[in-house]
């Protein structure tokens, strides 16, 4: 019985061998290519079907973390790829990653189509793929029944009539929370007689909510889900993903957000092919692709953000709902990369600490 | 020669398996922190005030964490051991139920349960016509001690239990006859004869909450973190490697000092004595105290699960109406993702690595019990501290280790069924080591001695002995190790293809979009993930193998 154990735990030593062997690919069997990319990526399936039937490929899909997670994953392993290409790197951590040189540069010509604004990279090392706005989502209702106004601006969420009504994510451990810290950042500054630290101060004096990620903020704490804040960061598209998600109940939308100029938070998405890729040609035979109408045409009901390409077109609830706030704010991404962690770090000591 | 040869072996196969999910991963990830001049970065971090705080924090919540769960659960411990009563598998069963679920899940069910609008919030306000609120326990401190009393009761009932259970009451009766009063011989006897399992429990427990992660980050949220979630962000999200680097040093170093002066007080807390088949120390409850003490098990393990229930409500109701859709959506793939898989696919999908991570673990543990054995000196205890490194490790650390370190040399990660199963694995084995050791060291030698000397050879022993005696312990083993790999998570997510889907992967994905039918389907999920581990505990708790399982 004794040896029988061995010999299982000798089996199984052994096992673990033929993992150091991959498959050898003959010319005819289908290449594999592998996208490293966030939790809240999907996609039709028919979508990656035509892909891998029209270049005899097959896709895999790696998924490592929240958009920041990724990224340090990347960076991490950029000796070593674990993937041939990452989806989902935006302008809040765009410098950090070309820094450390971790794509190879390529111009897709599907880029022509592409507004300047959305352009991220003029050494086009990351191509824009999509764009979404983060910004304050509210609950209406809500508000209407406690005898309160709609907040119009970012300030209004300091008057004391809202003590208690926000909540927002760390932006030590949550990218909507980082977008957000930055949109303060952009709006009130660094520097002058009301800073970025002076409004956090605010905030946190009229009790706003700290929560590490967005599923516990947004379902635990927003209250057209159960919790008791009506006020809560998220995206421009939660209110129409909310009629979407409703089985018909709704049919405007339980929640709506603050438009004023300089409210939200541009990401802009991108995908970049990783330097060491074995398939490179495949590789920008799919950026062109998620470029591409079908692609972009596809993803909006799925990670609620808005394609790139002026050629898509947006359908139904997406089309009717989905706001993009007016005017944006964007931060300079070598700025965000230089000074990010200590903005972080400055952010944690008013706020937790 | 022979005799040591089997230990040869078994001590030379765990090394490499050690060696190869463990040691290699941790220091290819160290290696790169601690590239280039990092003495400055050990300065900064053990002078920084916050990290102490967090190391304090850390201890002390870990500390109260396991007392607490010592607490509740002995009793209950003692109740499932002495007494037979309806329905008693079935409620060991469900103890580990939230053992399994994401703490995404056990928060969501919180809120539902103790959220300032949820169940208990309600009642008190109407009942006292109250206008806010009377409890408010969210992102609190008792909301984690709680949530940690939830995960972590199920390891004393069984590990303690199944001691208890083999327990010969004689000892006791013995001792009341000769005038002991009942406190007299909970604490000169039946206590010491316990401590090994208890001091098992208590350091499991005390490892998995010093280590707490999710609980930590989803239940308390910004304001507090343990060493675990400072990693987590320094690793993860500010790549500040070096710092995470020296953290996990930290914490990585107390774990195994602490384990080692665990092991060694468990080894001489041990005593060998008789054991009985658990059938001669149950017994039906007869007088007052014995009903009285069953019925406060009952209510003891439906309070541990209320949370669960609360959301099994919940997800039976949307918007004031009692629904299924969330049940009913599960099945339909209306909008075509890639990502889609039905609900029985995950099912078993799940099912499949957990029999995987059982078949796998239980050997692992078996032979790593038989290794640190019956002789007690400073060099097992070391043995065993490290044997117990996969639950003190920071898995954040090891998530990235992983990455970098099976990354070579044209391995494929994530193409790989087998590493998922690993992953598991070593995550599952130190329970089943924990589960069969304190059984192990009550086995009088002597048993041993007689069959020897009848001519027993090693194997037969083995065989016919110790094996038997140490079903229980497997099999409550063998129970943790399902309950591992039906709730893993972290190692899963970034190691699994879409068809390998599991059910806690599917609820996370439904859980990041916003939307009814989301939450909806993050419920049900969840609700099918409850029954299904429940099915688990019970059948592998009925597993019997000719004469084994009856002791």
């Amino acid at each position: 019985m004794i040896k029988l154990l061995c010999l299982f735990l000798a089996f199984l030593v052994t096992g673990i061998m033929p993992l150091a062997c991959t498959a050898e690919e003959t010319p005819s069997s289908p290449k594999e290519l592998t996208i490293l990319t966030h939790d809240s990526f999907d996609i039709g399936a028919a979508v990656i079907a035509e892909f891998e039937m029209e270049f005899n490929a097959t896709i895999s899909i790696m998924k490592g973390g929240d958009a920041g997670e990724v990224i340090n994953k990347a960076i991490l392993t950029k000796t070593n790829p674990i993937a041939d290409i990452l989806y989902g790197i935006d302008n809040t951590f765009l410098s950090r990653a070309l820094e450390e040189n971790i794509f190879i540069a390529y111009r897709s010509p599907l880029l022509d189509n592409v507004p300047d604004s959305y352009h991220l990279d003029l050494g086009n090392r990351v191509m824009p793929v999509d764009v979404g706005f983060v910004t304050i989502n509210y609950d209406h209702a809500l508000l209407a029944t406690k005898g309160l106004a709609e907040p119009e601006t970012l300030l209004d969420l300091t008057d004391p009539s809202f003590k208690g009504t926000l909540v927002v994510q760390n932006p030590a451990t949550s990218s909507p929370g980082l977008a957000f810290l930055l949109s303060t950042i952009a709006q009130f500054g660094e520097t002058g007689s009301y800073t970025y630290l002076d409004y956090w101060r605010d905030l946190k004096d009229n009790d706003v909510l700290i929560k590490n990620g967005w599923s516990d903020s947004y379902y635990g704490d927003f209250s057209i889900h159960g919790g008791t804040r009506p006020l809560v960061v998220s995206y421009s598209t939660s209110p129409a993903a909310e009629i979407f998600y409703s089985e018909g109940k709704y049919t405007t939308p339980p929640s709506r957000i603050i438009t004023s100029t300089d409210s939200a938070f541009m990401q802009i998405e991108g995908i970049g092919i990783l330097q060491g890729t074995s398939h490179e040609i495949l590789a920008k035979h799919f950026v062109d692709f998620a470029m591409d109408r079908t692609f972009q045409e596809d993803f909006p009901t799925r990670m609620w953000v808005f394609p790139v390409n002026k050629l898509a077109v947006t359908k139904g609830v997406f089309a009717d709902f989905a706001e993009k706030p007016a005017t944006s704010t964007r931060l300079n991404s070598d700025s965000i990369a230089k000074n990010r962690n200590r903005w972080i770090k400055e952010w944690t000591e008013v706020v937790i600490r | 020669m022979m005799t040591h040869s089997w230990k040869f072996w078994g001590a030379f196969l765990l090394i490499i398996f050690l060696a190869f999910t463990v040691v290699y991963p941790l220091i290819s990830i160290l290696n790169l922190s601690f590239r280039g001049n990092s003495n400055m970065v050990w300065i900064d971090v053990l002078t920084d005030n916050y990290y102490l705080d967090t190391l304090v924090f850390t201890t002390w919540q870990a500390i109260a964490s396991t007392l607490l769960t010592l607490l509740i659960g002995i009793p209950s411990a003692y109740a499932f051991a002495r007494y037979n009563f309806p329905g008693k598998r079935l409620l060991r069963g469900l103890t580990t139920v939230p053992f399994v679920m994401p703490p995404l899940v056990i928060a969501l069910g919180f809120i539902a349960l103790l959220g300032e609008k949820g169940i208990i919030n309600s009642l008190l306000q109407s009942m006292f016509n109250l206008d806010d609120a009377p409890l408010r326990l969210m992102n609190t401190i008792y909301a984690i001690l709680i949530a940690h009393i939830i995960y972590e009761f199920t390891i004393v009932v069984r590990i303690v239990s199944t001691a208890w259970a083999n327990l010969d009451p004689d000892i006791e009766n013995a001792a009341r006859m000769l005038g002991a009063s009942q406190w007299k011989v909970f604490s000169k006897i039946t206590l010491p004869l316990l401590l090994p399992a208890i001091i098992a429990a208590g350091s499991l427990i005390f490892v998995f909450t010093f280590t707490s992660f999710g609980v930590v980050l989803i239940l308390g949220g910004a304001n507090y973190a343990t060493l675990e979630v400072s990693i987590y962000t320094l690793a993860a999200h500010l790549l500040e490697l070096p710092a995470a680097g020296v953290l996990t040093v930290i914490q990585m170093t107390i774990t195994i000092v602490l384990m080692a002066f665990y092991a060694r007080y468990q080894q001489r807390a041990a005593l060998s004595f008789n054991l009985v088949p658990n059938k001669a120390t149950t017994m039906h409850p007869r007088g007052k105290f014995d009903k009285l003490l069953c019925v406060s098990n009952y209510i003891i393990v439906l309070i541990i699960l209320s949370p669960l229930v609360a959301l099994i409500v919940r997800s039976l109701i949307s918007d004031g109406h009692i629904t299924l859709t969330g049940f009913t959506n599960l099945f339909s793939n209306e909008r075509d993702s890639f990502f889609f898989v039905s609900p029985l696919q995950a099912i078993t999908n799940s099912l499949l690595f957990g029999a995987c991570t059982v078949a796998v673990a239980v050997p692992i543990g078996i032979i790593s019990g038989l290794l640190l054995g019956n002789s007690a000196n400073w060099r097992k205890a070391l043995l065993d501290s490290i044997l117990m490194l996969p639950l003190g490790i920071s898995a954040v650390t090891m998530g990235f280790g992983f990455l970098i370190a099976f990354n070579q040399w044209g391995l494929n990660l994530t193409g790989s069924w087998t590493i998922i199963v690993i992953a598991h694995a070593t995550l599952a084995y130190p329970f089943v080591l924990r589960s069969i050791l304190p059984v192990l060291r009550t086995i009088t030698p002597s048993l041993r001695e007689a069959a020897q000397m009848l001519g027993a050879s090693k194997g037969n022993i083995f065989t016919r002995i110790e094996l038997p005696i140490l079903w229980r312990g497997i099999v409550v083993g063998a129970v943790f190790a399902f309950a591992v790999s039906l709730g893993e998570f972290g190692a899963t997510l970034l190691l699994h293809r879409p068809e390998h889907t599991t059910m806690p992967i599917a609820i996370f994905r439904y859980l990041g979009q916003p939307g009814e039918s989301n939450l909806m389907q993050a419920l049900s999920m969840s609700c099918i993930l409850m029954f299904i581990s429940t099915v688990g505990f019970v059948a592998i708790e009925r597993l019997r193998f000719r004469n084994l399982g009856s002791f």
